[in-house]
């Protein structure tokens, strides 16, 4: 099932590679606030009430995956089917979950899996958002080997 | 705080319908003045729950037209958008408007038109309710529930099969709803052998899209008798909401805002899970009736399966649920759906359900925004003046 061949570093929307690479690839961003809780994504104030005082970059740690789904009825410009995630990082003894797609369907509950960076996860002039209104590069989630 | 009575129930046929949003609004909204006895001049307060009439049609200002096409100008009017619970977030809009004595005399009426749109459209119109962070993955409603069915079923040893049965049951109830857009039993096999859609459910594990209208009329308890005998109350109800972004959530099984938003109604109406006699569950994903139905109360965390395998929730069971067809069945129309799951109930406790109708006294409604986003429960009691 396995239908994105994945480029070592990163990859595209079409899983043909992007020129983006790991080392030129932005953060996986997720903030961390003063009591310790660590968000993805970050919110103006976290679970405790307080505002970011830091950012935790996920692309340096791996995850478990905490459930997947493969769709096959996807929505204007997004690939099908389309593998998806919830996966849980243990930044230092700290949890923080994530949603995203995976490079494959071939995973399982309790996979360990890193982020691959792509520059374009879905077609932003395909569905009804305006592109301009968010960001449409991020993190798949791949089997660690 | 008035006592506030529903004095007046209606809906239109759900389905595929060549009529537009406004004359969707407009249909059911007549035929509840007319079940209630109530001319248009009388009512104060005008509410349409509605999720994306502009989205889908181009036609914003509902509210406003609705208020002149039922001949109700002047009344006050409001668009309520809560996207699937907008039905659930608009009675209690109306519930607001009598109890706060605002209003003597509310019209509630929600509706929407998606079928001329594609599957895909539609799909994305829903999905725009998402997070910026999800939206960018290709993440729809209907993926969360794969996500949450796969980890359902996994943490609590549940077979698939007992899934396959909710959609059983519903399409069996919606045989005897001449509203329901679908008529039509389906067997288990053919359940568990359609076409994945978000592994592990299947087709017919999920709602259809559905243009559709219902409503309802709201008095105060003391004014009710001028026009019922026999009337049915809203004696709790309570709104509540979850995170926007889903995979937040400690426990994605738990949709605490089911659980925040009944506690608050039982609360109200002095009454607890067991005085639940029917109900009306969001079943927009068979996943969704074992959430709700453990978050309710009605079973501990991760027995809400067993329920279906004991036949608990039939039609004939101690606590039948989704008499109607369920969303799953009669249709998913956005910001009907609530409404229309409140006009079951009023049809079951006024004992107008023809061969739908239990023994009941005390019915509840729980309607479900997003993936548990935002979510409305309601308790409605028979009342014989």
């Amino acid at each position: 099932m396995s239908d994105e061949p994945a480029d070592e570093r990163s990859e595209s929307a079409n899983g043909a590679g992007s020129g983006a690479t790991r080392d030129d690839a932005p953060a996986f961003e997720a903030a961390r606030y003063p009591d310790g809780s660590i968000t993805y994504p970050a919110h103006p104030t976290g679970p405790g009430g307080d505002e970011p005082v830091g950012t935790v970059d996920l692309s340096e740690y791996t995850a478990e995956v905490v459930t997947w789904t493969t769709s096959t009825a996807t929505p204007p410009g997004v690939r099908e089917p389309n593998h998806v995630a919830i996966v849980e990082f243990d930044v230092d003894g700290e949890p923080v979950r994530a949603i995203g797609q995976a490079t494959t369907g071939d995973i399982d509950i309790g996979d360990e899996v890193e982020p691959v960076y792509c520059d374009q996860l879905r077609d932003p002039d395909a569905g009804i958002r305006e592109p301009a209104s968010q960001e449409w590069d991020g993190f798949r989630f791949r089997p660690v080997e | 705080m008035e006592d506030v009575a529903i004095i007046g129930a209606s809906m239109t046929q759900f389905g595929q319908r060549d009529a537009w949003i406004r004359e969707l609004l407009a249909e059911a909204g007549q035929a509840c003045l007319d079940d209630a006895g109530v001319s248009a001049d009388a009512v104060e307060h005008l509410y349409v729950s509605n999720m994306a009439s502009g989205e889908f049609e181009g036609q914003t200002g509902v509210p406003n037209a609705l208020a002149h096409d039922l001949q109700a100008v002047p009344a006050y009017t409001a668009r309520i958008d809560q996207t699937s619970s907008s039905g659930g977030a608009g009675i209690y809009a109306a519930w607001q408007s009598v109890a706060s004595g605002a209003s003597d005399m509310t019209l509630l009426v929600g509706g929407e038109k998606m079928t001329h749109k594609s599957t895909a459209e539609s799909t994305d119109v829903i999905a725009s309710l998402t997070h910026p962070v999800e939206y960018k993955h290709g993440l729809t409603l209907p993926s969360f529930a794969g996500l949450t069915a796969r980890l359902y079923l996994d943490t609590y040893d549940a077979p698939r099969e007992s899934l396959g049965k909710v959609a059983v049951k519903n399409h069996k109830n919606g045989v005897d709803n001449p509203h329901a857009q679908f008529r039509k039993e389906v067997d288990l096999d053919t359940v568990l052998d359609s076409p994945i859609v978000a592994d592990p459910l299947r087709l017919y594990d999920f709602c259809p899209i559905t243009d559709g209208s219902a409503a309802l009329m709201f008095c105060p308890a003391s004014v009710a008798e001028e026009y019922a005998d026999e009337y049915v109350r809203v004696s709790g109800i309570g709104g509540a909401t979850d995170t926007h972004v889903v995979h937040e959530r400690s426990d994605p099984t738990t949709m605490r805002g089911v659980v925040e938003s009944s506690d608050r109604a039982y609360e109200m109406a002095g009454l607890s899970p067991d005085d639940v006699d029917v109900a009306e569950l969001h079943d927009m994903f068979t996943i969704l009736e074992f959430l709700q139905f453990e978050d309710l109360g009605f079973a501990e965390k991760g027995e809400g399966w067993k329920a279906i395998e004991e036949g608990r929730t039939e039609r004939d069971g101690d606590l039948p649920i989704n008499t109607s067809g369920g969303l799953k069945s009669k249709g998913h129309p956005l910001g009907a759906s609530g409404v229309a799951q409140a006009y079951e109930i009023v049809q079951q406790l006024r004992g107008d359900a023809g061969k739908r109708q239990v023994d009941a006294d005390v019915g509840l409604a729980c309607n479900v925004g997003g993936f548990g986003n935002c979510v409305t429960t309601a308790i409605f009691e028979e009342v014989n003046a």
